[in-house]
């Protein structure tokens, strides 16, 4: 029987489903007087999609970039659980690469993908942490960099069929549509065996054709392959459907965390989208 | 397997292949053809020139490393190239080394040179990063000049000539024979390059070129791939340099200065930046544009005696104006031209 069923594992997280993966804990960062993130603190348990919402400058993208290196807050701490033999890592201390080899993975609010280099290529080099660099084998094109080339492309090629990038797979990225530059990203990402994968606005100027997509591959990488996804998204609509856990940020400061459901009745909420009520 | 509709591959290992079709194939095997009958049909002076052409593909391809293929702009090539050729050349005179170990040698010399002076790509880009190259090759090229005990107070090193294992190169033979053993490495140099860019490490340079913070998420370490792509590319150019000093059989510092970095510099960009068969073509054309002026004043001078009077001067106009035509019709240079003509030639009678 031929099957589709894909032999490479996508989650390399080892915690138990529901048990917490990430924890932020009173994360505080400012740009000289600019105040991010407010002792933020939240909980991001294995095998969720949790959302962080709020409005334009509400910190959301430099929470992420505190969890995935680029930034270094100045108070809390951020704890990632891998879940082999109880180890946990403290992130902020950590280079941006250090923090990818922990298996944290994330895609940008702008596209940034290697423009030059071929889809391929691009997924490729999200298997980079798993490949060996030796500069005399490389040059040789001898033992483990020919062989691990041809090692590494299995799975590459099962997260080309799961983003259904076929066609795209020798274009130079450059070259491509918007929205395929997008799930390239999200490919390139996976390519990494995510333990946490980290989306910073997958669908923005996207229309709804394309949301939709992107809203069904990011479910498909969440339950089929089992990875927990943080997800930045500005339409509510997208959040409340596909999220299982929403934190609302405003003003660097976290004023809701919960389901969707209780978020999305919290006055709070409705005060920092809506503006406060005139009584 | 290529078919009328395309290239398809059965599996990963023939993906991975420099070449696919016939048509490349074929084109190999006439550039062999050409290159291993040249001796034969070329004399002692165009033989010369092709030897300098050898060398200066070396050094193109290794500053198309750095510039092309990692995005870290140098000015220090001659630099460089004198660390290379005043490594091996008193290695091998005064240290009395086989050649081939004084070359060796002279390249990872050359490699960790280029890493301590990549050091400042760390923390500098573009415009900022090239003033600092600049720095390294005016600071090599002080070294050289002013540090007397590489040359014994002579100001230059006297280089024996070229003997490996017992055989040396005849007085009479020289160029031809010197064209083998500069065919044979440079031909190395290229397969090797060419070998890098489809491995992990040359994909890791390409990521810091395009977008390094994305590099950076994705686990490359940028420190080491900086560091890693100047050693790398600086090995290349130190074997372009230790190969000069053995084939001039002199070591003088003027070959080595500013000019020479800028020089190499057309060579990539009039070839294309971020290709090693550009780097090839370009290293060609730079080194034969002002061989082939001389030989057409030569040929004029009966009409028009003013060309070979005014000939160092045409020399430099023709030169930029070459380089500002690239810039403008084809910034990504021959490589990318040749790539057009064949696709015209492969689409015909259509147009795309």
């Amino acid at each position: 029987m031929v099957t589709r069923a894909y032999q490479h594992p996508l989650n390399s997280s080892a915690v138990p489903v529901g048990a917490p993966l990430l924890e932020v804990d009173s994360v505080s960062l400012r740009f000289g007087g600019v105040v991010a993130l407010r002792e933020v603190s939240l909980s991001v348990a294995q095998g969720d999609i949790h959302a962080v919402i709020g409005p334009n400058g509400a910190g959301k993208s430099s929470l992420l970039n505190c969890i995935s290196g680029l930034y270094h807050p100045q108070d809390g701490a951020i704890t990632l659980h891998t879940g082999e033999d109880g180890r946990s890592h403290a992130l902020t201390s950590l280079p941006p690469h250090r923090i990818a080899r922990l298996g944290v993975a994330r895609s940008f609010q702008n596209i940034e993908l290697f423009h030059g280099l071929t889809v391929l290529e691009n997924l490729m080099l999200g298997r980079h942490i798993h490949m060996r660099k030796n500069v005399l084998a490389s040059l040789l094109w001898f033992g483990p960099a020919r062989r691990q080339e041809l090692e590494q492309r299995p799975l590459v090629e099962e997260v080309i069929d799961l983003l259904a990038l076929q066609p795209y797979r020798h274009k130079p990225v450059g070259a491509l549509a918007y929205g395929i530059q997008k799930r390239v990203e999200l490919g390139r990402a996976l390519c990494i065996q995510p333990s946490l994968l980290l989306l910073d606005e997958p669908m923005a100027g996207m229309n709804s054709e394309e949301k939709e997509d992107m809203a069904r591959y990011i479910l498909d990488v969440n339950e089929l392959a089992g990875v927990s996804v943080v997800l930045i998204e500005h339409d509510m609509a997208v959040v409340m459907d596909v999220s299982n856990r929403v934190s609302v940020l405003d003003f660097g400061r976290l004023i809701a965390d919960g389901t969707p459901e209780t978020v999305k009745a919290d006055p709070a909420v409705v005060e920092a989208y809506l503006g406060a009520e005139e009584h | 397997m290529a078919t009328a509709t395309g290239i398809h591959h059965r599996s990963y290992r023939a993906e991975l292949r420099l070449r696919h079709t016939r048509a490349e194939y074929l084109r190999l095997a006439l550039m062999a053809a050409l290159l291993l009958s040249l001796p034969y049909n070329l004399g002692v002076y165009w033989l010369g020139i092709a030897n300098s052409i050898l060398i200066a593909v070396i050094g193109a391809v290794g500053l198309n490393i750095l510039v092309g293929y990692t995005g870290q702009i140098s000015l220090g090539q001659g630099g460089f190239l004198a660390v290379g050729a005043y490594t091996s050349a008193n290695l091998s005179e005064r240290g009395g080394l086989p050649v081939p170990l004084s070359i060796a040698i002279a390249v990872l010399v050359t490699a960790l040179i280029g890493a301590l002076f990549g050091l400042p790509a760390l923390r500098l880009k573009g415009l900022y990063l090239a003033i600092a190259t600049l720095a390294s090759q005016e600071i090599i090229l002080f070294v050289v000049r002013r540090w007397s005990w590489l040359t014994e107070g002579k100001g230059f090193v006297e280089v024996s000539r070229l003997e490996v294992f017992g055989w040396q190169v005849s007085r009479e033979m020289f160029e031809v024979q010197w064209y083998w053993v500069l065919l044979a490495i440079t031909t190395l140099v290229v397969l090797a390059a060419r070998n890098l860019m489809r491995t992990a490490l040359g994909r890791a340079f390409m990521a810091v070129r395009d977008q390094d913070i994305a590099a950076a998420a994705i686990g490359v370490n940028l420190t080491r791939s900086k560091v890693t792509a100047f050693a790398v590319s600086s090995g290349f150019v130190g074997l372009a340099g230790a190969l000069t000093a053995h084939y001039t059989e002199t070591v003088t510092w003027e070959r080595f200065t500013l000019d020479v970095s800028v020089l190499y510099l057309a060579m990539i960009i009039v070839g294309g930046i971020g290709s090693i068969a550009g780097s090839v073509y370009g290293a060609v054309f730079i080194m034969l544009i002002p061989t082939l002026l001389t030989e057409i004043a030569e040929r004029l001078t009966a009409v028009a005696p003013v060309l070979t009077e005014q000939l160092p001067a045409i020399k430099n106009a023709v030169f930029g104006l070459a380089i500002i035509v690239f810039l403008l019709v084809e910034p990504r240079g021959l490589d990318r031209i040749w790539t057009r003509v064949k696709d015209y030639v492969r689409y015909w009678p259509f147009r795309y």
